[in-house]
């Protein structure tokens, strides 16, 4: 079952209940799905944690995927793991939820809307700056803008501007363009290649949601390394000395 | 031929050649990116992780440009902003 038709770009031309100015689309309703997914999941898994030597199949469960991504943003972040960890986390959930239900019938994946991945785009954009000031201060993060030259400051704006431009197109184009993809060889040859192809959204699904938290977490360590880089380049010229 | 033909005509050849030429740079810049990528895994397998991160952030980047191409037929071809103005000028 296909409830976005062929000719249609986006979920949110779907609408699934309308009463009075309140509509609500296929958007809408399957992003509240995941949200309350992820919600009331981890509530319930995490209700009765346990540090014995048995734990619940679901603990164990959780515990693999918070520790995989606490790893992968540590790697990157070098320090303050834990401020990132839980803003990278839910981007990274959130993304690969929402793609990787594609293969149930009559589900859309929100992010195959320009809307919700511009919203997620715009969050990293805020978090950007926020972060950037909360770990070394508004001076420093404004003098970043004007490296190496005040030349340079138009050209660090625009960047801000079309990598936030890229990163919710660069979604929107991946999970759109495989739900196309998928109805157009249903039309042409139905049966066998569409549920190869549908093998094959789950590995971009994952991609993609791994791509959009990797690159959030790189736009974050871009914005608050330069102290320690400072740090990093000082106590490497003590080094030789010491041996 | 009337103003609406021309502009499906136009929408759907154009909507054709720039997914067509897009795809070609950015395949080409891929390609060499996991060659550089697969080179530096060969001569040094304990990178690997970090070489793997950066190469998907890599492609990520030069993807972008391909996916705009087709994010721009896809406009063409299913929601043209074009259409509504032709036909209101052809109706009215």
């Amino acid at each position: 079952m296909e409830i976005v038709a062929i000719d249609q770009i986006s979920p949110d031309q779907v609408i699934l209940f309308a009463w009075g100015f309140v509509t609500i689309n296929a958007t809408i309703a399957y992003t509240w799905f995941i949200m309350g997914l992820l919600v009331v999941g981890s509530l319930v898994i995490t209700k009765d944690l346990s540090s014995e030597r048995t734990l619940s199949r679901w603990q164990n469960l959780l515990e693999v995927i918070v520790g995989t991504i606490r790893s992968e943003v540590g790697e990157i972040a070098k320090d303050g793991v834990d401020t990132y960890f839980p803003f990278i986390a839910t981007l990274f959930l959130f993304i690969l939820f929402s793609n990787l239900f594609t293969f149930i019938p009559g589900y859309v994946a929100p992010t195959s809307s320009l809307t919700t991945t511009s919203a997620l785009a715009v969050v990293v954009f805020f978090a950007v700056p926020i972060y950037g000031i909360s770990k070394n201060g508004l001076l420093h993060y404004l003098k970043e803008y004007i490296q190496p030259t005040f030349i340079f400051f138009p050209f660090h704006v625009m960047g801000e501007f079309s990598r936030t431009l890229a990163l919710a197109v660069r979604l929107f184009g991946n999970i759109m363009s495989h739900e196309k993809v998928i109805a157009i060889l249903l039309a042409v040859t139905p049966l066998f290649f569409p549920v190869v192809m549908q093998a094959l959204g789950l590995l971009i699904g994952l991609i993609q949601a791994y791509i959009f938290a990797i690159l959030a977490m790189v736009y974050i360590a871009s914005a608050t390394q330069t102290h320690e880089e400072t740090e990093h380049k000082n106590k490497k010229e003590t080094e030789p000395v010491k041996i | 031929m009337d103003s609406v033909s021309i502009v499906a005509m136009a929408s759907i050849i154009t909507a054709g050649i720039c997914m067509g030429i897009g795809a070609i740079g950015p395949a080409l810049g891929q390609g060499r990116a996991v060659q550089g990528a697969l080179n530096s895994i060969a001569q040094q397998p304990d990178e690997r992780n970090s070489l793997t991160r950066t190469l998907f952030v890599g492609l990520a980047m030069i993807e972008s440009i391909a996916i705009y191409c087709f994010v721009i037929a896809m406009i063409l071809v299913f929601a043209n902003p074009f259409w509504a103005y032709v036909i209101k000028k052809a109706g009215g």
